[in-house]
């Protein structure tokens, strides 16, 4: 059943995409990441046109984390103040993305710079997960674990600005979420992506939160960062497909109920190796498409046919 | 709002070509006079029929609204293909058909042809910009050649066909991806290799229904509608989450 997307002005199975869907909501139940970094490429493999891909996936994502944050905050797994600092970082980061996103359209690299960040992006994060879940795997089969000192010091414990996060229990400058949260956004907005993926690990070892108050807090500055991404999107480039956002958000509530089962009965590093292998596998396809000669040498971008 | 607007824009068009068509040797009317892309769209079929005063050749052409449109060339940049050279074409057609009861070029000298725009060769592309003669040639045929491919522009002329000695009819197919706005069609009668009548009929094409709804809404009121967009997400993923509570 093919439906009509009115902002993608492209015809495509309605069941193609809540499956889609529900894939990157299964792999976001199953692993803990929001899956946007799936997402996006999936949209462009079944023909959704780049720009709108992005800015749609923004629009899924809003919804996504909502219904994630949700879930943490009954759990009181949210440190509110650390994902306000992280936000206005996080906020600054869109605007520019945004900025970015208009003029690489103008300049008819835009399709380029979205596979081209996707590939850097998915290619070392798939290679250090790799490796990371690899040594964990390794590690448990020789039982005596190194333990890693409990806080290290270094120069980004200088910065100024400190500011105590009760909640996190940390006293650390503002100025390193709110660089992180800059990061993100600028990707965000690009990438459509939520960067989950980037800030969890970030959140980890670089600002030293804890482990259970890191996906709570990242999802909840993601709602504001991908809602404002949204609106932006919306007002500059007329690229949010309200329709196949909400499709993709159907796929997606119903694949995460589904993966959040499955992922309690895999191995946290027997997932993450996983997870790098589909992720390495999605950067080699987008790397692998930019180097082959393309079969037609001339191209009518789609938002000026 | 817009579609009344179009159809306005469409009546005043017939009304300014009549004169042709008061001629009167060659009638002809579409099945429908507008296409309604609506969520399950995948394309449409339009009958074209008429009839001719007297013996000759029936040429239809469709041509969609013109707009700018740019077209890119790839080349290899460090190992990656990149759109790297551009042209900008003003006015170019969005759809272009040919239909004809025998071929073109047979029927019709090439001066004719040229100056009713018959054939996608006859087109006439204007960079917007200075452009070499032979850099417009290569960006043209490739336009032509891309537009074919997405099936905008039809390479061959479908054929029309006589039922008996005056009257004819043929289909035209359009494909999902159609732009919207207002299509002229235009039949020619053809005797002598020279077009001795002509009549335009408008064909609309536009979004009907909650498509052309989200379109406008998005282009119209982009505040809102990305307002909308966010609201709706927030609320899905609320509602998403109320089976977990107890979890």
């Amino acid at each position: 059943m093919d439906v009509y997307l009115p902002i993608a002005e492209v015809s495509l199975d309605v069941f193609v995409l809540l499956g889609i869907g529900a894939v990157v909501g299964f792999l976001s139940g199953v692993f803990g990441v929001g899956g946007g970094f799936l997402l996006t490429p999936l949209l462009i493999f079944v023909g959704v046109p780049a720009p709108v891909a992005v800015a749609s996936s923004a629009n899924q994502l809003v919804g996504a984390s909502v219904s994630g944050v949700l879930a943490h905050w009954r759990r009181g797994h949210v440190d509110f103040k650390m994902g306000f600092i992280l936000l206005i970082g996080g906020l600054a980061g869109s605007i520019l993305g945004i900025y970015l996103f208009a003029l690489f359209s103008r300049l008819g690299q835009i399709e380029l710079v979205i596979s081209l960040c996707y590939v850097v992006l998915l290619g070392v994060l798939g290679f250090m997960m790799g490796v990371e879940s690899l040594r964990a795997m390794l590690r448990q089969r020789h039982s005596g674990t190194a333990r890693r000192k409990l806080h290290r010091h270094t120069w980004l414990h200088g910065l100024p600005l400190k500011t105590r996060f009760r909640k996190s229990q940390l006293y650390i400058s503002a100025l390193l979420p709110i660089g992180l949260g800059f990061s993100v956004g600028v990707l965000s907005a690009v990438m459509g992506i939520g960067g989950g993926f980037l800030m969890v690990p970030a959140m980890i070892y670089t600002l030293g939160m804890p482990t259970t108050m890191v996906p709570g807090t990242s999802l909840l500055q993601i709602i504001f960062v991908a809602a404002n991404v949204t609106l932006l999107q919306a007002l500059t480039n007329h690229t949010v497909d309200a329709v196949l956002a909400l499709l993709l958000l159907i796929g997606g509530v119903i694949g995460a109920q589904f993966g959040t089962r499955f992922g309690t009965r895999l191995r946290g590093e027997q997932l993450r190796f996983l997870l790098a292998l589909i992720v390495l596998a999605v950067a080699a396809q987008l790397a692998h498409d930019l180097t082959i000669r393309p079969r037609d040498l001339f191209v009518i971008p789609v938002d000026n046919r | 709002m817009t579609f009344r607007l179009r159809l306005a824009l469409a009546v005043g068009l017939i009304v300014g070509l009549s004169p042709m068509a008061a001629r009167a040797d060659i009638v002809a009317d579409l099945s429908s006079h507008s296409i309604a892309i609506t969520t399950g769209f995948t394309g449409a079929s339009v009958v074209l029929f008429g009839a001719i005063d007297g013996p000759g050749d029936v040429v239809v052409i469709v041509r969609g609204p013109e707009r700018d449109l740019t077209v890119w060339r790839k080349g290899k940049i460090a190992g990656i293909w990149a759109n790297t050279e551009a042209v900008a074409f003003a006015s170019v057609p969005t759809y272009y058909a040919l239909a004809a009861s025998k071929p073109p070029d047979e029927v019709l000298s090439p001066a004719a042809a040229a100056f009713y725009r018959i054939g996608v060769t006859n087109l006439k592309f204007t960079p917007k910009s200075e452009v070499s003669p032979e850099q417009t040639r290569l960006f043209t045929d490739a336009l032509i050649a891309v537009q074919e491919k997405a099936g905008v522009f039809s390479p061959s002329h479908a054929k029309i066909a006589f039922l008996g000695e005056r009257l004819f009819r043929t289909t035209f197919n359009f494909p999902a991806n159609i732009p919207t706005g207002v299509y002229l069609v235009q039949v020619y009668l053809v005797r002598d290799k020279d077009v001795v009548g002509a009549q335009t009929t408008p064909l609309i094409v536009s979004k009907v229904g909650v498509d052309a709804a989200v379109f406008d809404f998005a282009h119209t009121r982009s505040l809102a509608y990305g307002v909308i967009a966010v609201i709706m997400a927030v609320m899905a993923g609320w509602l998403a989450s109320l089976p977990f509570r107890n979890a």
